[in-house]
Parts: C-alpha cells; structure tokens; sequence
C-alpha cells in the first residue's frame, strides 16, 4: 500500500469517526429536546406517588385520566381553550383582512407616498409590545373594554400586522399585473379586481399569515396577562398559570393542563411541519 | 388600468383599516408612554404631577429600584444567546444543511420546543428544577452526585443560569430554522466547486457558507439581543425576578412598578428605554455587520 493510500485511508476513517461523532451529538441534542415534553405527558397521567420518587421517568404504571377530567372540569381548561380558540380565530381574521387590503394599496395602486408608507409600517417588526402596554391599558379602560375578548384581538391583530403585511407583499409582487389589466379590460372595477383576482391567488400568503399569528396570539402572555382579569374569559397560558398555582402540590391535573394547552399545536405540527416552518422563514426573511 | 388604480378614495379605504390599527396600537402608545413618563401618576383618577425627565434620572439612579441590575440581567441573557445559543443553532444548522441522513426529523424535532407555548415550558421547567421530586435534581441523586444538588431557581447564585436554561432550551430551534434555511439556500454549485478544489468542510462552512448566510446571521444576532432585552415570559413565569431580584429584567421591573407600586410614570419610562434600547442596538448590530463588509 503506497503512502497515499494509507492517508486516504485514514482521512476516510476519520471522517467515519467524525460522522459518528455527529450523529451522536445529533441524537442527544433531539433527546434534549424530547425528554422534557415526555416526561409532561406521562406525569400528566400519575399519581403523586409515582411521580413524587415510586417512578419518575417510566410510564404511568395506572393511566390516571381523570387528572384530565378534573383539568378540564374543576380547572375550566374547557373554558380557556375556547376562549384562546376565540381570540386566535378573530385575531386572523381581522388581520389578514386588514394586511390584504393594505398591501394592495402598497404594491398595486399608484401614489406618492408609497414606499415611505411601507418603510414605516415596516417599523412594527422591531417595535417591542412594552410600547403599547400602558397606553392600551388606559384607553381599553377608558372604553370599558378590559375584560371583553377584543381588549386582546386589537392589540394583537395591530402586532400581526406588520408581519402579515410584509409576507403578503412578497407574495402579491409575484402575481403578474397583466392579471389586473385584463380584468379591468373585462370591465372590473376595483373592487372586483381586489377580491376576484387578487384575494384568490394569496392562499399561500394567508396560509403562512394565518399559521404565525395563530401560534403568536395562541401563546402570548404580558397582554392577556394585564388584560383579563376575569377568570371566564382568560386564555390559555394565563389560564394555564393560574392553574398551577392553585394544584402546587398536585402535580398530575397540572400536567394533564400543560398537555391539553400543547397538544393542538404539536398535533397540527405532525402533519404541517414544513409549512408552519415555512412561515416561520417568511414572518423573519423573506415575506 | 392607471385611472383605476389611481382614485384617491379608493386607496383611503384599502388602507385606513391598517393605519388606524398600526398607529392606534403601536405608534400613539409611543408617544403617549414618553408623554406618562414625565408624570409622578398613580393610575386612574389620582393626579398626575409633571416631573420632567427626573423618573428616568430616577431609573438610573435608585437603588430600591435597581434598573441597571435589571438591564444588566438582560444584557448578560444576550450576551449568553448571541456566544452560547446562537453558535449551538449555527452549528446545528451547518450540519443539517449538509444533506445528512435524517436531516428532516431532526429539524422538525429541534424546532418543536418553539411552538409550545412559554407558559407551558416554565411550568414544566419549574417541575424539572423542583427541589425535591423534580427530574434534575433526583438524576443527580441517583448518579450519587448529591452535592451538587441545588435549590435551582431560589439560589440567589444559580436562578439567572437556570432560568437561561429553558430559554436556550426553546429558541435554539428558532435560530437553527432561520439559518438552516439560509444554508439551503446557498446554490448548489458554489459549494460543488468549492469541494472540486479540494476545500475541507471547515473551509466551505469558513468562506462559501458563513458569508453567504450573513444577512440571516445578522437578523438571528438582532433577535437573540432584542429578544434578551424584553425578555418576559419564561422569567415571569419561572422566578418573576427574583429571587431578591436576582433574575430581574426590565419587562418584569415595568410590570411590578404598574401593578404592584401602581407607578404609571416610572412603568412608562421603563417602557421608553425598552423601546429606546431595542432599536439602538438593533441599528448597532446592523452597523457592526456592514463594517465587516
């Protein structure tokens, strides 16, 4: 074997080893990531017994599902979960509504302003929630909107926005003119152009919009948090929150919560993983 | 076509909804938190005493209010994230975009921590840190490494770190999304003819991957530090800033001054330097970046 075979040889042997090495690191760190939720889901159906030191990280020896029955009932995780389904499904609606139809003023209609009007609904995107919390708070007073479920859908429809309307642009830029042109040749006014032509053609834009400011509103804690104080109409991380400082010493009930708050989005994640991280791209890249 | 697109009326419509909205919300509150910031106010009804700029000198100044301890908690969270998580994500990101066996359930699997909900992964993580039945802390018992179990959370010594953890713990995910898209998107042939001139691995990544990638590298840096800077959820959720304010950060600073000391003027001034703060370093980064060409 000549000196150049063995070093072949051997960086090939390395590079086995280094392999090796990798999927290792890999392995442990997809552990890393899976343990924990693991161990929420099968302590969210023990007894303190065998989560308190009989069996920690094994399977529920006797599946205990009435810690989901009584998170669901005497913890009102029904009642939260509607209510987070509520907030979250008014929210997209009203934001991509909103982002549609300014995005079409931006890319399609013709006037002065424009790029400025986009640089400066642009500054949303690094805008921190912090700004809006007391002055919110004031003027949803004022109006006696605290404690109504749209002192948390106008705020967070205006913080989806600068987001929804970035996304929609790149995708609206992409719909050729000469579309509009021959529906307005057809005799479409407008209005008909809007949501005859263009409307149709943004289902991935509304797809990714939808799933970002759902996954944003369905987890946000300062406002719902400041919000809401009434127990009905909290949603589910302040619900959640609540919980668990009631049950401190009953740990499954808490557990069968935090699965029953996690589980719609982990679910629905299994079988639209790629585009939910698609829109994860697109609310921080591209658009 | 022109005439169409051009009625002053019909722009008024399409975009009102969304100016009302986005300055309603976001940028009205700006000025009307600078403007509160100027007042000694107790909230609703009380009189509101103009003091001028002295709550920020008060900020900055006051001991029982300790904001630099607070800021200085953040900006050790970032300084944490942009060296410790942000490398993890880039390394992690690097190594899937080599079209590794695998690569889409590790990917799916790593970003998953990111769609929980902060809530949910503080209570949990609050279990895991329990002094007594939590999982960490019975590990080490169980591996005879007793001393080395702690109080997690409620050690003035080990709650910042350990309340760092879960944040790295969810978001490394994130990073690793954004830059393994960045590496995908590098075209194939670059990389195909690195490799015919005999580059090693580490030199792709070094001179073809990284410079390629740096306008998203750039965007993860402004997260991870702006993101540090308002960090709230998990903190509140695992100490609320303490304990004896040991894991104290501005958002949680801001929101015990509105509603434990029902002090509007100072939570606004807190508010103000937030805001003030994420867009100076957000610009100081972008800065930075361009210097390196």
């Amino acid at each position: 074997m000549s000196k150049h075979d063995t070093r072949a040889n051997a960086v090939r042997n390395t590079g086995k080893t280094a392999q090796v090495i990798i999927y290792i690191g890999l392995v442990l760190w997809m552990f890393i990531n899976l343990f924990p939720v693991y161990w929420m889901f099968t302590f969210s159906l023990k007894n303190n017994e065998e989560i308190f030191g009989k069996n920690v990280v094994g399977l529920p020896q006797h599946w205990l599902w009435s810690n989901y029955t009584s998170a669901m009932n005497t913890g009102k995780m029904w009642r939260y979960f509607l209510n987070s389904t509520i907030v979250a499904v008014a929210t997209i609606l009203i934001t991509l509504a909103v982002a549609l139809m300014a995005t079409f003023a931006l890319t399609r209609m013709i006037w002065k302003q424009r790029k400025t009007m986009n640089k400066f609904f642009m500054l949303g995107l690094t805008i921190p929630i912090h700004a809006s919390v007391v002055p919110v708070y004031v003027t949803l007073s004022r109006l006696n909107m605290l404690n109504t479920y749209w002192a948390l859908i106008i705020p967070y429809a205006a913080f989806s926005l600068s987001m929804a309307i970035l996304v929609c642009t790149g995708f609206m830029n992409e719909i050729p003119r000469e579309l509009d042109e021959s529906a307005c040749i057809d005799g479409c006014n407008i209005w008909g152009i809007f949501f005859k032509i263009i409307v149709p053609l943004m289902k991935p834009a509304v797809a990714t919009v939808g799933i970002y400011t759902f996954l944003q509103c369905w987890n946000e804690l300062m406002f719902a948090n400041i919000f809401i104080s009434k127990n009905d109409l909290k949603t589910l991380p302040v619900g959640v929150q609540g919980l668990s400082g009631q049950y401190t010493t009953n740990w499954g009930p808490i557990g069968a919560a935090l699965v029953m708050a996690t589980f719609p989005t982990l679910f629905v994640y299994i079988f639209l993983s790629r585009k939910i991280q698609e829109s994860f791209i697109a609310g921080a890249i591209k658009g | 076509m022109k005439k169409v697109y051009s009625n002053k009326l019909h722009l008024i419509i399409f975009l009102l909804p969304a100016l009302l909205l986005f300055c309603g919300v976001l940028i009205a509150p700006i000025g009307a938190s600078f403007y509160y910031s100027l007042f000694d106010w107790s909230g609703f009804g009380a009189q509101k005493t103009f003091l001028g700029l002295s709550n920020y000198k008060e900020l900055f100044t006051s001991d029982s209010i300790n904001f630099m301890k607070a800021l200085g908690n953040s900006l050790l969270l970032a300084a944490l994230s942009v060296f410790l998580q942000l490398p993890l994500a880039l390394g992690l990101a690097l190594t899937l975009g080599k079209k590794i066996k695998g690569e889409r359930a590790f990917l799916s699997v790593y970003f998953m921590p990111v769609l929980i909900s902060t809530v949910v992964i503080g209570q949990l993580w609050l279990k895991i840190y329990n002094p007594d039945y939590g999982i960490l802390n019975v590990f080490l018992r169980s591996i005879g490494l007793e001393n080395l179990t702690r109080i997690w959370l409620g050690k003035k010594e080990t709650a910042l770190g350990a309340a760092f953890v879960p944040i790295l713990w969810q978001y490394v995910g994130y990073h690793m999304l954004l830059l393994y898209a960045g590496v995908k998107s590098i075209p194939a042939e670059l990389r195909e003819a690195a490799m015919l001139d005999g580059a090693s691995d580490g030199k792709v990544n070094r001179y073809i991957v990284l410079p390629y990638i740096k306008p998203i590298l750039r965007i993860s840096v402004i997260f991870a530090v702006t993101g540090s800077l308002k960090s709230f959820d998990l903190i509140y959720v695992l100490t609320n800033g303490g304990p004896l304010h040991a894991t104290e950060v501005p958002s949680t600073l801001m929101i015990s001054m509105l509603f434990l000391r029902n002090r509007y003027g100072m939570g606004s001034t807190i508010a103000v330097m937030l805001i003030v703060l994420c867009f100076a370093f957000a610009l100081l980064i972008s800065a930075i970046f361009r210097e390196e060409g």
